[in-house]
């Protein structure tokens, strides 16, 4: 019976340890590597219309269930929210990089956890590649 | 005693580790799926101008005869946003929470207020414009806590819209 009780208040403990102890921290908090991140988020295609990438994240976004929330021509930026009994925001960003290409670089939060998972964003770039008519390049 | 010690100890647990820390994204939350595809019939059509310009502004028209308040817009992109605050008391749940209160004494939150945002897209094709709604609300019940949040997918809802706006879009282009 002990220990039984001292097992369950062991897991937890470690179940509770993923929890923070002060939230303040959360202000320039960073999850993953900086670098690991941005490679995940980010890809390139090889076009210079920067306006019809913009549309096109725009179109891809709305086929993908989000409600545009912002968007900014000058800046390439646009930020979309989906509600689906959870509230997952995304913010991408568009670039133009070097000469011959475009830089699409996305950031999701699901309700209040930023999204770290590579797969989300693997997908989303699987339908903005569909939309683009174009294969996004991974960027290092 | 120490048997009743025990489940509750053994229920506290349970909850902590069942509420972890981190949530995670849903697999298919990015994916596009078949649903997808039907959205995007249900909420677009296919305007026969090239003036991007006056089918945006006819759409925000019709926003605002429908009580939204423009959020947000931007005209290089065929972006306009907007939302209205509105009442979300449903008969059925008051209905509910009366029978509640009476047969149980219990307190029984419902519905209260919701938030509707729209986001209206146009995008050139060709000779045409095409034009995308997607709607979705927040709804928060009595004790102020977020009920629901949902897209909206209601074929009549999206029909509806589109009536009024062939209707402002015939009316602009008759110059009435």
């Amino acid at each position: 019976m002990k220990k039984i009780v001292c097992v369950l208040l062991l897991l937890t403990a470690v179940s509770l340890s993923a929890c923070q102890t002060n939230s303040m921290n959360q202000v320039m908090e960073v999850s993953e590597s900086q670098v690991q991140m941005r490679q995940i988020q980010t890809r390139a295609f090889d076009t210079t219309d920067y306006k019809k990438t913009l549309r096109t994240v725009i179109a891809t976004l709305q086929d993908l269930g989000f409600v545009i929330d912002k968007a900014d021509d000058d800046l390439g930026t646009i930020s979309g929210t989906k509600l689906n009994g959870y509230s997952l925001r995304m913010t991408v960003v568009v670039r133009p990089k070097g000469k011959k290409q475009t830089s699409v670089r996305a950031n999701a939060t699901y309700n209040v956890t930023p999204v770290s998972d590579p797969q989300p964003y693997q997908q989303f770039f699987t339908a903005l590649e569909k939309a683009m008519f174009l294969t996004a390049h991974e960027v290092d | 005693m120490i048997k009743n010690i025990f489940s509750i100890a053994m229920l506290f647990c349970a909850m902590a580790m069942l509420m972890g820390c981190a949530q995670t994204i849903p697999k298919e939350a990015l994916e596009l799926s078949q649903e997808s595809f039907e959205l995007r019939q249900l909420q677009t059509r296919s305007f026969d101008t090239s003036n991007e310009k006056k089918l945006l502004s006819a759409g925000a028209g019709v926003l605002q005869d429908l009580g939204f308040n423009i959020d947000e817009s931007e005209m290089g992109l065929g972006v306009i946003v907007g939302s209205k605050d509105r009442d979300a008391t449903e008969a059925g749940q008051v209905a509910g929470a009366v029978f509640m209160a009476v047969m149980f004494g219990a307190n029984m939150a419902i519905d209260k207020n919701q938030k509707i945002m729209a986001s209206l897209i146009t995008h050139p094709s060709g000779k045409q414009t095409k034009l995308r709604i997607t709607l979705q609300r927040i709804v928060w019940n009595t004790q102020g806590q977020v009920s629901k949040t949902q897209s909206i997918t209601e074929p009549e809802i999206y029909q509806e819209f589109f009536d009024n706006l062939s209707k402002a879009v015939f009316l602009e282009a008759n110059g009435i």
